[in-house]
């Protein structure tokens, strides 16, 4: 199972946490100050293994940011790395071409996507397609939300011209 | 694309970004921590718009690592808004800030329950994904059922079933019994048929976590997953957007693969045929490609299949061509392969018969340990520990210590560890065990935990032939300008114990062994001084013919300490002064450590125990395991200085009546040692075998000598230091005895003998018993009416185990013969007793093994069942349906046909009753009979009288009550058709004494051709009942 999923970027700056193992507070900023320690200094032609506290991280680096999920030690390494892949695929889909500078600003995005992907810390959905597709669902909800509220406030305003 | 409509929180979030340092950043941020928080003080004047923001802005101030210690409630609010874009804020934002155990989500289990039945999907999802995510008990508890329901339920859309089937292996995590083992056995079988990948694939998670903790109740899914395997990896049955780089769902073939792991064994043919197939083709078809993405998602196929693969045991050949794979991983330069080759490696490394093919790849292994990527060499230093035997452990060990010079901090002391247990488990030869760790001292001193000195003071001071040699090493080392403190230490113990024995080489008169010891003396910390004071002592004691500037110089040292500010050294300096002035009886209480008693390695313990990497620990797993396994180290040839100390053990042995000579000179254990040491007996501990405390391990003998100890042993030794200075020395003797022979019966064996043997019966190899000094495996091949077993005695101990006898008593029906077995086995060895064994006719009696060693003082004898029963006689036999009938018909009515209705059977389901026949040698055979509740089973009896006898075997169950069943057997033997069936009850009928016996109903043979006339067994059964 994957118990967090860690984004940061090359200074060490976090970019989205998500907790599937219960960490408090303090916990979490210890995990991750010790990971980008670990993890951050490791030279570009090694493993994208890391073994931490019995646990192993499996990471993997785009641009500026570090991809990092933690499993138990007898998980299987290339399965996860490539769960990685397939959210940054989804994510390059959805903004099309995604750089660091759409994650800070639509951090909450990630958010949703990521909760489409895994749930519980294991994979929820493979397909690519259909993650894209509820995806653009959610969205229109949003939006349908918001005309409905604003043209309610037209009645409103209508009303009371 | 900045964040449609919620400007402000994009403003927030570019401030935050122009901050030119740190400083800044919290000042802006507590800026709007401040103003967030007077907003949420009067939140009726809030808009749902406004709340969401602030709530987002929360978060990304929690995300970028500051306190966020309110608004917790706000963002648990925001989840019962009606409108979903409030509700999906509330739902995420909630499941980012808090855990499971916050007070918070309490308040939120009503909201959450009623999104989760009710009608609007959307709201479904949410709070499903939500408990998924950071449900905890309480959710468990009220959500279960409901989620559950939508799991199962035939109107909810994939979309909302995919995530009640994570969020429920969610709930069952935290609380198992959500899930009732018994309605979910049929409903997990159903949910395996599921179309859906995107649903399959939760599932198949789901299902790996409730088999992983209850296998017996889901092997009517085992069938299932192969199936599931063989449509993606063999037919590519699936739909294009769920192949993942042309490789259809690698996620659900390797979650498909983890489960199948979890089943022992595979027993049905077909299912096992069908599920080598796909195996083989993912073995053989996993090429390395170019795109990476592809590449790893194959490998993580590949790897799971190897997993498995080594799981099941394969054939011989199978195995050969994984490591065959593994060894062309290991030496790739993508280091990911790499990484996982020797990862999985040392996985095989439990698998047996394959080590000698890893031990090919043993050069590149160690060049691995050179490799820039420590997460690789971590693997390869614990693929070489679980590697090392007495083969390589001379090459591995010394690979290791040269590591050691190179080897960041960070694995230093893993490393020591790990160098310092191989040289104690494999040493070839017993100095050679003296180097290594005296070198490992040398060479990272800071590292060396004191269990490793301690430890080779043990062996010392058991191994007779070895102290002057250790006190030769030691004194070379004294020699040397600059020593690690752990180094003086364990030199100087050794030279005050052992270094009389060198007297007559040059430099090593009393004096001159003084005066390299006493050059350290101001250099080194209060523990060590303590030590180096006994030397003196010792020194003093062995000062013949008397020198007394010797004498003087040691005494002004000795008068020094009298008044120095450590208290335990200054009792040392009084007492040892004191004592050498009573002259003769300095010799007894100085006199030479006795032997310590033998006991688990403190080290092996401390390895297990720590807190280690898991890197280490699956190791040391590995490795512990292999020990309390049938692979006991083999030696074949007896260590070097084969001189073994029997000798001195036989002392020891000796009945108590002789035990008064023997004290004199080799008092026998730690009790003995303290009266002797200090002339009396104020306590008298009872010892224990192998004491649990680690500490005690050596502390306790070593306290006069070794550091201060907390607890228990200081006190008991502080008092009997301060009487030693009244007491005479001769009140030890009578008294120690007592002891020594105290503790006749105290050897158990550590495993459940009648479990082993029942175990036993079933398969072929395994471990027959076990105690804390040996081990008995057995390991049996079955021909016809002939046996070979081979018995392995493995002894676990650093001395020998003497007088050992094993006789066999044989039933009237097996002629046995059991090869001579060695009086004498030798520490830490494995010798193997072929045993022939010949079948004379059916019978259910059992071969008995008298066995029995000595140890100390203690005798062992044990009986133990030999599992060469009556199903080890039977050969399974396929046969078709012509051959069966006219088989079963002809043998019709007793005494060649038997049939009995069995009660308080063990609710095994038919897939486990098949298994169960099948590791009876009973081969079953599907499609004889048309009722899917009966099971028709076929084998073949081989004796020397019948020679090849058939036997048909029928079961009939009642799926409505699977305690009961009737059986009916047929051979051409009456004796055999008696003996087989009584033989399958005894292994279908649970034992407990509780359970009613078995009630035999004769009822006439009827012809059981006729399918119609078993349409019911359950009313057929209940009729006969």
């Amino acid at each position: 199972m994957i118990h967090f999923v860690l984004l940061i970027s090359r200074q060490g700056k976090v970019r989205l946490t998500k907790w599937y193992s219960p960490y408090a507070q303090k916990e979490r900023t210890k995990v991750i100050r010790e990971l980008s320690g670990l993890i951050l200094t490791r030279g570009p032609k090694l493993c994208n293994f890391v073994e931490w506290r019995g646990f192993k991280v499996v990471y993997r680096r785009y641009a500026s940011l570090y991809f990092c999920m933690c499993i138990d030690a007898a998980d299987n390494e290339l399965e996860v790395l490539e769960i990685i892949h397939h959210f940054v695929e989804i994510l390059d889909r959805y903004f099309g071409s995604v750089c660091e500078l759409d994650l800070i600003f639509n951090f909450h995005k990630a958010y949703y996507i990521l909760d489409e992907i895994l749930i519980a810390g294991e994979l929820q959905e493979s397909s690519k397609k259909i993650v894209a597709r509820l995806i653009a669902a959610q969205d229109s909800l949003v939006e349908a939300a918001k005309e409905e509220a604003s043209s309610i406030s037209n009645m409103i305003a209508q009303a009371t011209k | 694309m900045a964040l449609s409509g919620m400007r402000g929180l994009s403003v927030f979030i570019s401030d935050v970004r122009n901050c030119q340092n740190k400083e800044q950043e919290r000042l802006r941020v507590d800026k709007e921590l401040g103003n967030i928080r007077t907003r949420f003080k009067n939140e009726k004047g809030l808009s749902p718009y406004e709340k969401k923001k602030y709530v987002w802005k929360m978060l990304y101030i929690y995300m970028l690592g500051y306190d966020v210690d309110f608004g917790h409630t706000e963002a648990v609010s925001l989840i019962s808004a009606p409108k979903y874009p409030e509700k999906q804020v509330g739902y995420i934002v909630t499941s980012c800030l808090l855990n499971e155990n916050h007070d918070f989500l309490r308040m939120a289990i009503n909201t959450v329950r009623n999104d989760i039945i009710g009608r609007n999907e959307t709201f479904q999802c949410l709070a499903l994904t939500m408990v998924g995510n950071i449900g905890g008990k309480e959710f468990s508890e009220s959500l279960a059922p409901d989620v559950q329901k939508l799991l199962i339920s035939s109107s909810c859309r994939p979309l909302v079933r995919k995530k009640a089937a994570l969020c429920l292996l969610r709930l069952y995590r935290k609380n198992p019994d959500v899930v009732n083992v018994d309605g979910w056995s049929d409903r997990m079988s159903q949910l395996l048929d599921e179309r859906d990948l995107g649903v399959l694939t939760s599932v198949m998670s789901l299902f790996v976590a409730l088999v992983s903790n209850n296998i017996e109740a889901y092997w009517n899914c085992l069938p299932k997953c192969v199936k599931i395997l063989e449509r993606l990896a063999r037919n590519q049955d699936v739909p294009q957007e769920y192949t993942y780089y042309g490789i259809p769902s690698p996620w659900l073939q390797v979650k498909t693969m983890r489960a199948l792991q979890y089943f022992p064994t595979v027993e049905d043919p077909n299912t096992r045929r069908a599920l080598f197939e796909v195996l083989q083709r993912i073995l053989m078809g996993t090429d390395v490609v170019k795109n990476v993405n592809k590449n790893n998602a194959a490998h993580a196929v590949l790897f799971e299949a190897l997993a498995l693969v080594m799981h099941l045991d394969a054939e011989k050949e199978m195995m050969s061509q994984c490591v065959a794979l593994l060894g062309k991983f290991i030496a790739v330069r993508e280091p990911n392969i790499r990484y996982l080759g020797l990862e999985n490696m040392t996985r095989m490394l439990l698998v047996s018969d394959v080590q000698d093919i890893i031990k090919r790849h043993q050069a590149q292994i160690i060049t691995s340990l050179k490799d820039p990527d420590i997460s690789i060499r971590r693997r390869a230093l614990d693929l070489l520990y679980g590697m090392c035997d007495v083969t390589n452990a001379k090459d591995i060990v010394e690979e290791l210590l040269q590591y050691l010079n190179t080897a960041e901090f960070a694995m230093r002391e893993e490393l020591a560890l790990k160098a310092a247990i191989l040289a104690e488990k494999f040493a070839p030869d017993l100095s050679w065990y003296v180097d290594v760790i005296l070198q490992l001292i040398d060479k990272a001193g800071d590292f060396v935990s004191d269990d490793i000195w301690y430890r080779v003071v043990q062996f010392v001071t058991n191994n007779e032939d070895l102290q002057p040699y250790a006190a030769a090493k030691a004194r070379e080392y004294l020699e040397k300008p600059a020593l690690h403190e752990t180094m003086v230490k364990v030199s100087a113990y050794l030279i005050g114990e052992y270094s009389h024995l060198l007297a007559r080489r040059p430099g090593c008169s009393p004096k001159e062994i003084f005066t390299i010891i006493s050059e350290r003396l101001p250099t080194v910390t209060t523990s060590t001084v303590a030590i180096l004071l006994s030397t003196f002592a010792k020194i003093l004691m062995h000062n013949h013919p008397a020198d007394p500037e010797l004498q003087e110089q040691i005494w002004s040292i000795f008068r020094k300490y009298e008044s120095y500010i450590d208290v335990e050294i200054q009792q040392r300096a009084v007492e040892y002064f004191t004592m050498s002035k009573k002259g003769a009886a300095l010799v007894d209480v100085l006199a030479e450590m006795p032997k310590f008693p033998e006991r688990q390695s403190a080290l092996l313990k401390k390895a297990e125990d720590a807190e280690v990497d898991t890197a280490e620990q699956s190791a040391i797993r590995i490795r512990s395991q292999q020990q309390t396994s049938s692979a006991l180290v083999v030696t074949d040839q007896r260590p070097a200085n084969g001189s073994m100390p029997t000798g001195q053990l036989g002392l020891v042995r000796m009945p108590s009546q002789n035990m008064e000579a023997s004290v004199q000179d080799q008092p026998s254990s730690r009790d003995q040692e303290l009266s002797n040491e200090n002339g009396s007996i104020n306590k008298v501990v009872p010892q224990e075998v192998s004491s649990a405390d680690l500490l005690g391990d050596l502390l306790g003998p070593l306290a006069i000598e070794g550091p201060p100890v907390p607890a228990g042993p200081v006190e008991q030794k502080d008092q009997s230091l301060l009487s030693a200075l009244e007491a005479t020395p001769e009140a030890a003797g009578p008294l120690a005895l007592a002891i020594v022979d105290d503790q006749p019966n105290s050897i158990q064996p550590i495993v459940n003998i009648a479990e082993r043997f029942n175990a036993l019966c079933l398969k072929d190899s395994g471990i027959l018993y076990e105690d804390p000094h040996i081990q008995v495996g057995i390991k049996a091949e079955w021909r016809s009416h002939h046996g070979r077993l081979v018995l392995f005695l493995g002894n676990k101990n650093t001395s020998p185990l003497v007088s050992v006898r094993a006789l066999i008593l044989p039933p009237t029906h097996l002629k046995m013969e059991l090869s001579s077995v060695p009086e004498n086995i030798p520490p830490r060895a494995q010798v193997q007793c072929p045993l022939e064994v010949v079948n004379v006719r059916a019978s259910r009696d059992l071969a008995v093994l008298d066995f029995s060693y000595a140890f100390g003082t203690a005798m062992v004898n044990v009986k133990l069942r030999l599992p060469a029963v009556l199903n080890k006689f039977l050969q399974p036999i396929s046969i078709s349906a012509e051959e069966f009938f006219p088989q079963w018909k002809s043998l019709s009515g007793p005494p060649f046909k038997l049939q009995e209705v069995l009660r308080g059977v063990k609710p095994l389901s038919l897939a486990e009753m098949a298994n169960l026949f099948t590791s009876l040698h009973l081969a079953v055979i599907p499609g004889i009979d048309t009722n899917p509740n009966n099971l028709i089973a076929c084998t073949t009896f081989y004796s020397e009288s019948t020679r090849a006898m058939l036997c048909l075997i029928r079961v009939e169950t009642d799926p409505a009550d699977r305690t009961q069943l009737r059986i009916t057997i047929a051979s051409g033997d009456p004796t055999l058709t008696f003996e087989l069936k009584e033989c399958v009850k005894e292994h279908l009928v649970s034992i407990p004494m509780h359970a009613p016996p078995p009630v035999a109903v004769p009822v006439q043979p009827q012809s059981p051709v006729t399918p119609a006339a078993y349409n019911d067994p359950g009313a057929m059964l209940a009729g006969l009942l």
